[in-house]
């Protein structure tokens, strides 16, 4: 019959009971509020992922190959010819190593540092950037020739320019498990600089990195593509070219970012899927909820029932008015939630960000669009879907009894 | 001239267990358009069945009703549904307005299960209520009301529809004996403006308002003529009859004082 005014019916008989309606909303509400609380936090963190791989860069490639101690080994000069021979694919490589030993600067000791052995190919000059996406601030980055004579100099980022030397580092010096290097480049800033960040950094020539830390079971190579589309086949290159040296695959692992970054999200993915799945029995258990209340209402309009039917109203006018009423109620049920879960959502990324420090551009739990439609379209299928049963009892009600009936 | 209403036979049975009640016990009758009739009888006569069966809220299990020259005896629910609110106009003893809405709502009831526009709705709605003098309660709501203003909504909401008969069920049962009568009254003015009207009575004093009466007993028509032929307030078995008040009230002095 007519959806005004069985819309507003709905509305008027929610009004009437506020408490009732409360609780036979809640099951709805509580889903709804999950659902979108879930996905926020899935796409907060899918999003945040994805600002710390595209700091790092997404078109990276790094190979990991064990060194057998044997003139199988790959060098570094097999690595630089394979960049020359594929420029299509490939714009640049340098060994990369990680440094283990405390960093020093007069009495202060910064042990979140990371230090890395790089080749001067590790900074592009055409982009005036590294690699891993920071560009240069002051100075200039680690040279060939620093490289072939393990010359004692770095690089430093912005939060170990500020800490450690107050903002004027060119030409001083600080040491890496107690051997000095001077400072010839700072960085420019390129994430929040905090400890540990991006800009808490140094960059030594990886020929000074083999004497700070011998014995090492492997060689990292850290390759970059063109871009990331290219970064598959760029990938393959590598690794044929390292099955031409060993013969065997288990000498060496290559691992895009752009790989990486798909893995990431296809983990996150399905951990959202499976919460999601669990608040839906929520959902589930609050159509259960309006069906119960439906049933109620029903028997208590027996009569009103029986006065619709005596002035002509036939069993679908009935049926419609009911399943309305079990929809409108759900989707008010269900907007509730929506709100709730986007106040909640707020809530949760205020509190991660009080509690790691990160300020503003660390994780934000955002609600998408796509969940929120999702929760209110099934909150108002599941008012639909449950209100069903009720209002085919009432639609076949008979008026005579129903008309008898107090 | 086409009968309005056309009993034909009609039996209603119901099974209690091992026996059979025949709450209509071969039914034959006619009401033609324009009449006024009062269908009386005792308690447990057949009359709510009667009224059940003209108001197509139920078939006979056998014989034909014929309402409006189509056969209605043998429908289904959803088409009894459509003759209801093409050709019936209920007044109910509870009034059995809708507590929820407003006055004009109410009113609005058959016409929105007719299909009828929102405009035209709102508009025969109040024509309706100013017919029995209430337009100017179109938004109270029924509880806000008196007794004999429900009543009148309720003819209101009866008459909005167009209906070709109005089937008055005890419409003064609820009501003390002066709106009682301004009911009375107000269905006879109704009357004479052409519209036909059948009231289902268990009180001679009421039925006598109406221009004939039908007289059932035991499911059987035992008197069928003018209602003012002293024949037509004859009750049998007045002794047993101790619920109906309404012949002694007629020939000794008040009952319900
Ligand atoms: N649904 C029913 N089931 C069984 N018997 C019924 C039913 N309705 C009415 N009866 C019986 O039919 C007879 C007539 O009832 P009814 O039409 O209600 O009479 P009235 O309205 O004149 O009091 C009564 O004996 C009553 O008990
Ligand atoms: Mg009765």
């Amino acid at each position: 019959m007519n959806f005004g005014q069985s819309f507003r019916l709905a509305v008027k008989s929610l009004m009437t009971s506020k408490m009732r309606s409360l609780l036979t909303m809640l099951g709805i509400i509580i889903g709804v509020a999950a659902v979108i609380i879930i996905t926020s936090l899935g796409n907060g963190m899918q999003n945040y992922m994805n600002d710390q791989f595209e700091e790092m860069g997404s078109n990276l490639i790094q190979a990991q190959v064990w060194t057998t101690g044997t003139s199988l080994d790959i060098q570094a000069e097999d690595m630089y010819a394979l960049v020359e021979k594929y420029p299509q694919y490939l714009s640049g490589v340098t060994p990369y190593k990680t440094v283990q030993g405390t960093v020093r600067q007069g009495n202060d000791e910064f042990k979140r540092t990371s230090v890395y052995g790089v080749g001067e190919t590790f900074y592009n000059i055409d982009k005036n950037t590294i690699m891993t996406g920071s560009s240069m601030g002051q100075g200039r980055f680690l040279s060939y020739v620093d490289v072939e004579r393990a010359q004692p100099v770095c690089v430093i980022g912005a939060y170990i320019e500020k800490e450690a030397f107050g903002g004027d580092a060119l030409g001083k010096t600080l040491t890496v498990s107690g051997a000095p290097f001077t400072v010839v480049g700072v960085l420019a800033q390129n994430g929040d600089n905090s400890e540990g960040s991006s800009d808490d950094c140094i960059y030594i020539p990886y020929t000074q990195a083999d004497r700070l830390s011998q014995g090492s079971y492997y060689a990292l190579y850290m390759f970059t593509s063109i871009d990331r589309s290219t970064a598959a086949a760029a990938k393959g290159i590598v690794e044929n070219r390292l099955l031409k040296a060993y013969h065997d695959s288990d000498y060496y692992l290559v691992m895009t970012s752009a790989e990486m970054m798909d893995a990431m999200d296809s983990m996150v993915n399905l951990l959202m899927a499976i919460l999601t799945l669990i608040a839906a029995i929520s959902l589930l258990v609050g159509g259960i909820g309006i069906m119960n209340i439906m049933l109620v209402s029903v028997t208590e309009r027996t009569r009103e029932i029986g006065i619709r039917k005596s002035l002509g109203a036939k069993g679908r006018d009935i049926r419609s008015q009911f399943i309305i009423e079990a929809g409108t109620t759900s989707a008010i049920g269900g907007s509730i939630g929506i709100i709730l879960g986007i106040i909640m959502a707020n809530v949760i990324t205020n509190v991660i960000a009080l509690v790691l420090g990160t300020g503003n551009d660390g994780f934000v739990a955002m609600p998408t669009l796509q969940g929120i439609g999702v929760a209110f379209g099934v909150s108002v299928a599941i008012g639909i879907l449950f209100g069903y049963l009720p209002a085919n009892k009432a639609a076949k009600l008979n008026p005579i009894d129903a008309l008898r009936y107090d | 001239m086409e009968h309005l209403i056309e009993f034909r036979d009609i039996y209603k049975i119901y099974q209690m267990g091992e026996e059979e009640v025949h709450a209509l016990d071969g039914v034959s009758m006619t009401i033609d358009p324009g009449e006024f009739v009062a269908i009386v009888g005792q308690s447990g006569s057949g009359k709510s069945t009667a009224m059940n069966i003209i108001g197509c809220l139920d078939v006979p299990t056998s014989g034909t009703y014929h309402l409006g020259g189509i056969d209605v005896s043998t429908m289904e629910d959803d088409q009894q549904a459509e003759i209801r609110n093409k050709m019936l106009g209920f007044i109910f003893q509870q009034y059995n307005l809708i507590p929820k809405l407003n006055v004009q709502e109410n009113v609005e009831l058959p016409l929105l299960y007719a299909g009828v526009s929102a405009e035209e709705r709102h508009e025969r709605a109040v024509r309706s209520l100013e017919r029995v003098g209430l337009a100017d309660k179109r938004k109270n709501l029924p509880s806000q009301l008196s007794g004999g203003q429900q009543q009148r909504v309720s003819i209101a909401r009866a008459l909005a529809g167009n209906p070709s008969v109005i089937l008055a069920d005890e419409p003064t049962g609820a009501l003390d004996s002066r709106t009682g009568r301004e009911v009375l009254t107000f269905l006879q003015k109704l009357n004479a403006e052409g519209d036909t009207v059948v009231l289902i009575t268990h009180d001679n004093s009421i039925a006598v308002k109406a221009k004939r009466i039908i007289r059932l007993q035991d499911g059987k028509i035992i008197y069928d003529g003018d209602s003012q032929d002293p024949q037509a307030v004859v009750q049998p078995h007045e002794e047993e009859s101790s619920e109906d008040d309404g012949f002694a009230a007629l020939i000794g002095e008040g009952v319900e004082g």
